[in-house]
């Protein structure tokens, strides 16, 4: 007999419905979530697969984002593959339990569909949610597309397994949410082969007890053996080297992924047209596909622009962004998020990543986009144009960003 | 057969040694309530003084695995601790929740309620030393009408505190039980009840703290029984609806004769400044409230009676 190989099929997928089908596919266990706009047909979609018995698992339509991040942690350290999915003010209700998914080395795996933060209310698009949980130890990717998301998804739980760093897969509210696209999804087949079922490295037994997260002092503390044990600040130490090694694994989980199913990922961010290109725009998630657009308008004008798209916000890759951008004598960053009072978040990183390299580039910062303002490649090409003409000042630095905005 | 002193199991799950203040009657409660678990048990627990008891890593005095969690999220983690043992097949564990009344009554009750709406499977104490003891001595949803705390450092609390056992009750739980630590077989009794039930099972454990409450270590026990004597804890359970008074409270009912509230006021510093009207609310509150527990006791075993002459 002849063994039938499932192929993979081209589907016509919202992007939540990807995520949802990157959560399936990866045969998570246990999903806890709490339904938030535009994230909750990612909840519809998981509950009706378990409810119908195409995934085996365990749905806690638990009563907000905090709890739904205690049920993942918890049920983490019971030994079970955990998903959860938010927005916006659901993500920064469940901050704490963030920090403590993180701080417990639990390899949970969130969809964050990006959205504005109030107040006042918004419903719409921006990255001011996920930018805003930076520091919570999470290991942090965009997508530019749907099929990113799905692919992001299946690749962010074996990334989490392998460094034990929760890792947060971030994509654009309606932007990609709630458009459709065509989207190849793979057989399950396959992503079993790619991802085995999670063998957690410890797990709560009467027979072998534990304590998970007691009080730890800064200081190292000798066992009852009268071994010295670590103190607090030996685990955070801990987890800042996860995050800075997990690059490595990304990169060879991204390289696996592209072997199996054609999509390589063994990238750090996207690059496009930047080999002859003086000038780069910088852009993270669905606006580093706009900048595409604007590139082309401003090739046809006989300019030599790329377009960078962040791909891994955290951890920040600054030493391959450095070398990506040598070249550059004009850095157009876009930002979907401010850092009041400062720049838009991404700029910050890629001047930091910059500084003590060889460069002489320029670099503006645009804020563009918040809360849903509609991102038009005439204006990024608009404010691309406007920063060649600002760079003839011989000015390497901006104190502060420029708005595209009626302010 | 009926657990008693002699019978009771040695094996100890919450060793000696550790962190607590002396005359903890948290100590008391959860060696008692372990042993009734048989150690065959993962364990939940918020920030709390529970969280002090199980010492600072690495060495830990329990013997059975335990997961600190925030705050907020003891009834999500129990929660997810059951969802994850089920998700892996794992069977025969018994999860439980333990947080103070911080935890329950205030900062946590949105997670337990959520979780005792879905009938989630574990064994939820809330241990009631009428504050937080651990950060030393506020003002909590549970602390009592007069009580001097760090909150209320002048005139006393000015409200009677949440009853919470009945908002549980609301949930429709299969079993509900209060108890007192100072009543430890009693408290055995319930644990081994509870674990036998399948859903959310609730249990308020009234713990008094010697160094919170202002009274001599050595009273613990003494002034967890005259709380239940002057009617201020009543000892009872709720099993599939059925109430039921137990152990001194039940005897209490018999006889029908309370101890006056000041006999359990006047032992404490937290009361000294306690003003006589405040007194005889208390005391009016706690007659009303036995009054009350008293009816119930009595309509549920006629109930019970006609239910059981129907078969």
């Amino acid at each position: 007999m002849v063994k039938r190989i499932s192929k993979a099929s081209i589907r016509l997928l919202d992007g939540n419905q990807a995520a949802a089908e990157g959560a399936r596919l990866s045969r998570v266990q246990v999903i806890a979530a709490y339904p938030i706009t535009p994230q909750t047909p990612v909840t519809e979609a998981l509950s009706e697969f378990v409810e119908r018995g195409d995934l085996k698992a365990e749905y806690v339509a638990v009563e907000s984002e905090h709890s739904a991040m205690a049920v993942c942690t918890s049920a983490s350290l019971a030994g079970a593959r955990t998903f959860t999915a938010t927005s916006a003010h659901g993500l920064a209700y469940m901050h704490e339990m963030l920090h403590w998914a993180a701080g417990a080395r639990l390899p949970v795996v969130l969809a964050c569909v990006n959205r504005a933060i109030g107040a006042p209310w918004n419903i719409l698009n921006d990255q001011q949610d996920s930018i805003s949980q930076r520091d919570t130890g999470w290991i942090q990717l965009y997508a530019r597309n749907n099929q990113e998301i799905l692919d992001t998804i299946i690749q962010a739980h074996k990334i989490a397994e392998t460094v034990y760093v929760p890792v947060m897969v971030c994509y654009d509210g309606y932007v990609l949410s709630h458009t459709e696209m065509p989207v190849e999804v793979p057989s399950q087949e396959t992503v079993d082969k790619f991802l085995p079922s999670y063998k957690p490295h410890t797990i709560l037994d009467p027979a072998n007890p534990k304590n998970y997260n007691l009080v730890t002092l800064a200081d190292p503390r000798a066992n009852a053996e009268g071994v010295l044990c670590h103190g607090y600040m030996e685990l955070r130490y801990l987890l800042q080297e996860a995050l800075q090694n997990s690059v490595k694994t990304i990169m060879q989980v991204g390289q696996e992924f592209g072997k199996l199913f054609g999509r390589s990922y063994a990238n750090l961010f996207w690059e496009d047209d930047m080999d002859d290109a003086d000038i780069i725009i910088v852009a993270m998630g669905s606006l580093a596909m706009e900048a595409k657009v604007a590139m082309d308008m401003l090739r046809e004008e006989g300019h030599k622009v790329g377009v960078l798209g962040l791909r891994v916000f955290r951890p920040f890759p600054k030493a391959a962004l450095a070398k990506a951008l040598e070249k550059a004598r004009l850095i157009v960053v876009f930002d979907k998020n401010i850092s009041y009072g400062s720049e838009g978040a991404t700029c910050s990183e890629i001047k930091s990543a910059l500084y003590g390299n060889k460069t002489n580039a320029s670099i503006r910062n645009f804020i563009v986009g918040l809360g849903g303002r509609d991102v038009k490649a005439r204006e990024l090409a608009d404010a691309v144009r406007k920063a060649l003409t600002s760079m003839k000042s011989g000015i390497l630095n901006i104190e502060y960003p420029e708005w595209v905005c009626y302010i | 057969m009926k657990v008693n002193a002699v019978n009771l199991t040695e094996t100890e799950y919450a060793l000696p040694g550790n962190r607590t203040c002396p005359g903890c009657a948290l100590a008391l409660a959860y060696r008692h309530i372990l042993k009734a678990l048989d150690g065959k048990v993962i364990v939940t627990v918020p920030a709390s003084c529970l969280t002090v008891l199980h010492g600072m890593y690495p060495i830990t005095s329990v013997t059975v695995p335990c997961v600190n969690t925030p705050f907020a999220s003891t009834g999500a983690s129990a929660t997810g601790l059951v969802a994850g043992l089920r998700a892996t097949g794992r069977k025969g564990l018994t999860v439980l929740a333990m947080a103070g009344d911080g935890g329950t009554h205030d900062i946590g009750i949105q997670s337990l309620s959520g979780a005792a709406e879905r009938q989630e499977d574990f064994i939820y104490i809330c241990y009631d030393n009428e504050g937080y003891m651990n950060t030393g001595n506020q003002r909590s949803g549970s602390t009592p009408l007069g009580a001097i705390t760090g909150t209320t450092p002048i005139l006393g609390k000015r409200q009677n505190p949440k009853d919470i056992a009945a908002i549980m009750e609301a949930h429709c739980l299969p079993y509900i039980a209060t108890a007192d630590a100072s009543y430890p077989l009693d408290l055995y009794e319930k644990i081994r009840k509870a674990r036998e039930v399948k859903g959310t099972r609730f249990i308020h454990v009234f713990t008094p703290c010697a160094p919170g409450w202002q009274f001599p270590y050595s009273d613990t026990v003494k002034i967890g029984q005259l709380a239940v004597e002057t009617g201020l804890v009543v000892l009872y359970e709720i099993q599939d609806g059925v109430f039921r008074l137990t152990a001194a409270s039940a005897s209490l009912a018999r006889k029908g004769k309370l101890k006056p509230v000041s006999e359990y006021l006047s032992l404490q510093g937290r009361f000294k400044d306690i003003s006589e009207e405040q007194i005889s609310q208390l005391q009016d509150w706690i007659n009303a409230r036995w009054q009350c527990y008293l009816e119930r006791a009595n309509n549920s075993r006629s109930a019970t009676d006609i239910a059981e002459s129907a078969t």
